[in-house]
């Protein structure tokens, strides 16, 4: 059980049955008056974000929500395969619930799936993924203009900047939380 | 943690506001922070400091020696409110109060603005502050707006209405306080009776206390009063605040009982408490509180 004095940016409460992360916060209080906590809550099933204002004394429940290790496996239609790399128990968790994950997601990857009331609802990837370019336009010789980037597609289907050298087959390392290229890499 | 920028013009304003005040004949004082009773705050919480208790404010000590005949005193000194921690919000936070006997709280408003102008100019401001990106105006007068006009003006429903609902705070943070200060600062005055504190009502109309507010920039940066001078009322008001704190499942200790027998001698009179970590966040222009002292208590 927290109180209104835990609240704090990126503290994760449970309203009327739903897990929620605090996404914006502040402690105000008007003079004389009583003390005020102003949070942004967003939900982290369905993304859902709301401001609500809440009172020194109020309680809340802590959402029950466990985080696994678990190796991606394969796709069907929409549905993604995942196992848990120590009780091999297999899950399947949607596009929809996967986000832009999917941009990212290799066989065999190691992920952290975020579990509420034992469902999946999200899922954690390495900061940083390796992938192959599978299709990039070839470089014009004698293209000087260093600062150009041009789009390629990786595995997974990405469209990614990158700058004009990259050639297909090459590994690029992508960083998860932007989308962004950030190096080659050498193998 | 505080930046150089902040700490120097936090000196600069300590500098002007004591200037300020020699100057209009105010006699600094330098009251004790630990104190075996308070006045009773409801929704303030006091730090206990062995039997006794360090100050929410100077308020009491300030008002005793207005009845011991010192008629205009003013004290720069740390004040201590458990649980009170945010942007705006420190548990250890620089208060500048003042009193000042035979004038009322529109004579208070007029000094408040004399006061911030002179600072101002002295820490090299001039006529106006700006904030976040936004200018605020400091040429006089300021917006002087009644609580009921500001309800009226920006709030879905009345003041009496958001009391009788017990929403009146978050009314006034979420609906209010954002338009007021921007882009001249506001006095916000009249405030409902029940809300009153230590304010004297008004003569001629009793629902309504003589308590104001100072807003800039949206911030709240002082509150003032017309005080109440009437020791049977005061009582009144501090066991019905003794109640409420007692209902919270808090102690309020013991009853300030020398301040209400020296009340009886305390002249009619006007006093104001200023955030003065805040008025340094207005002038130096810095996003939180903590960029204005020098270590916040995180930091310690």
């Amino acid at each position: 059980m927290y109180t209104s004095s835990d609240l704090r940016k990126g503290l994760k409460v449970s309203i009327d049955g739903d897990p929620y992360i605090i996404t914006d916060f502040e402690f105000s209080k008007p003079g004389k008056g009583q003390a005020l906590y102003k949070c942004r809550l967003k939900n982290m099933i369905t993304g859902n974000a709301f401001d609500r204002t809440f009172r020194s004394g109020d309680k809340f429940e802590k959402p029950d929500l466990m985080e696994r290790t678990m190796q991606y496996l394969y796709a069907q239609a929409d549905e993604f395969h995942f196992m848990d790399t120590r009780s091999f128990e297999q899950i399947v968790i949607t596009k929809e619930q996967l986000g832009d994950a999917i941009n990212f997601l290799i066989d065999n990857m190691e992920v952290d799936v975020l579990l509420f009331n034992d469902r999946p609802i999200g899922v954690t990837l390495p900061n940083f993924v390796n992938l192959t370019v599978v299709r990039a336009d070839p470089w014009v010789k004698g293209d000087t203009s260093g600062s150009d980037t041009k789009p390629v597609t990786v595995e997974t289907g990405y469209v990614v900047q990158v700058p004009p050298f990259i050639e297909e087959g090459e590994k690029l390392q992508i960083d998860t939380r932007t989308g962004q290229y950030v190096t080659r890499v050498k193998e | 943690m505080g930046t150089l920028r902040g700490l120097h013009l936090r000196a600069a304003v300590i500098r002007a506001v004591r200037a300020f005040f020699e100057e209009a004949g105010y006699l600094e004082v330098d009251t004790p922070l630990r104190l075996p009773s308070l006045a009773p705050e409801p929704h303030i919480e006091p730090q206990e400091s062995g039997d006794w208790f360090l100050q929410t404010s100077p308020e009491l000590c300030m008002k005793r020696l207005l009845a011991r005949g010192y008629p205009k005193i003013f004290q720069l000194c740390h004040c201590f409110r458990k649980e009170e921690r945010g942007k705006k919000h420190l548990p250890e936070f620089a208060m500048l109060e003042w009193y000042r006997a035979e004038c009322d709280c529109h004579d208070l408003m007029a000094e408040t603005e004399e006061l911030i102008r002179s600072v101002a100019k002295m820490v090299g401001m001039g006529e106006s502050l700006f904030y976040r990106g936004q200018r605020i105006d400091l040429t006089a007068p300021w917006e002087r707006l009644t609580v009921a006009a500001a309800f009226a003006r920006y709030a879905p429903m009345s003041a009496e209405e958001a009391l009788r609902q017990g929403t009146f705070d978050e009314v006034l943070v979420e609906r209010i306080e954002p338009h007021l200060g921007q882009g001249r600062p506001t006095f916000l005055y009249e405030y409902p009776a029940a809300l009153g504190s230590l304010a004297r009502l008004k003569p001629g109309d009793s629902t309504v206390a003589e308590r104001f507010e100072l807003y800039m920039a949206g911030i709240e940066v002082a509150n003032g009063f017309s005080e109440l001078t009437d020791p049977a009322e005061q009582r009144r008001r501090f066991v019905a605040d003794q109640a409420a704190i007692r209902a919270q499942g808090r102690d309020p200790g013991p009853m300030p009982e020398k301040f209400l027998d020296e009340l009886t001698a305390m002249p009619e009179a006007a006093g104001i408490a200023l955030g003065l970590d805040r008025l340094v966040m207005l002038i130096a222009d810095a996003a939180t509180i903590d960029q204005v002292v020098a270590f916040p208590p995180e930091h310690l």
